[in-house]
């Protein structure tokens, strides 16, 4: 079975965001007053799997070794069948 | 200790490192031997030192050093380090060797995300590395620093003043934001050292300073 697979990845709660930060002065430069600006990475791809749960392990997996650091990042994973 | 010119040096190479020509150049004008290894190869037996270079192995992307983390040469780099020998990771090798977790925390984007390229004061907090055992504990040096994702970050900040695992401080302000103004640490053992400024630019007056040569003789002594 394939799966579209979606896996977001930010950064920590409280942790300083330098991007969403300037992003935020910027959009001020033109006269629109946002706060808590935040940055997501988004990582999609098709994976083939035995079933839904095996799909997440393997996703888990990758995020644990590659995706993100666990030091400072938050993930958040989403599949659905294809 | 055995002839200088019997001391084998390997430089990692990964896609996108551009800074091993300098390191080659430091370690031939100490008069030790410069190998190049790639990050497809996974023999090291043949060397005494192993030093990762700055650059921007595979774009940078997903976080800097995260790819170059998971390549064959890496899982070599581990038990190099894990006999004990002197690995040393400058610029993008400090940020591989924060993912690899064989120094405690990582490098992350700087504070005004900013590319900062400019000489710092940076004071030697422990002399007991290989790569700064020449240097006096508290000597301030000058070295350059260049890079974008330099801001130290770790949870266990108490630990590296309990172990005596902070090797460089910036001496003036803190230019990118990091923890405490760490800019290099090294693991327990303090054989496995990364700094984010670049010691190999600054080996020769011609160079603005040389105060990075004894970074390359102290693991001669």
């Amino acid at each position: 079975m394939n799966y579209n697979v979606e896996v977001k990845t930010s950064l920590k709660k409280g942790m300083l965001n330098p991007e969403a930060s300037t992003i935020e002065k910027a959009l001020a430069l033109l006269n629109f007053e946002v706060k808590d600006t935040n940055t997501i990475n988004i990582i999609q791809f098709t994976l083939n799997a035995e079933n839904k749960d095996d799909a997440y392990a393997q996703v888990d997996e990758m995020c644990q070794k590659l995706l993100c650091n666990p030091v400072i990042h938050d993930y958040e994973i989403n599949i659905s069948e294809e | 200790m055995t002839d200088v010119s019997d001391v084998n040096v390997g430089i990692i190479r990964f896609p996108g490192t551009n800074c091993d020509r300098d390191i080659e150049y430091a370690v031939n004008l100490v008069g030790a031997n410069a190998n190049y290894i790639y990050w497809n190869e996974t023999d090291l037996s043949k060397m005494d030192v192993v030093i990762i270079p700055g650059g921007f192995s595979y774009g940078d992307y997903l976080r800097a050093g995260s790819i170059a983390g998971i390549t064959p040469i890496i899982n070599s780099i581990k038990e190099f380090a894990n006999d004990n020998n002197p690995v040393l990771g400058i610029c993008n090798g400090a940020q591989i060797l924060g993912e690899i977790d064989l120094v405690p925390g990582v490098f992350i984007e700087n504070e005004n995300a900013k590319f900062i390229c400019e000489s710092k004061k940076l004071k030697i907090n422990t002399t007991r590395t290989p790569f700064t055992k020449l240097y006096k504990k508290g000597e301030v040096i000058d070295l350059p620093i260049a890079h974008k994702e330099g801001r130290y970050y770790t949870e266990n900040l108490e630990e590296l003043y309990d172990d005596d695992q902070i090797v460089l401080t910036f001496e003036d302000g803190n230019p990118n934001g990091s923890l405490d103004a760490i800019t290099g640490v090294c693991n327990k053992e303090g054989n496995v050292v990364a700094v984010m400024p670049h010691p190999e630019r600054a080996v020769e007056e011609l160079l603005r300073s040389k105060d990075g040569l004894k970074f390359f003789e102290s693991f001669l002594d």
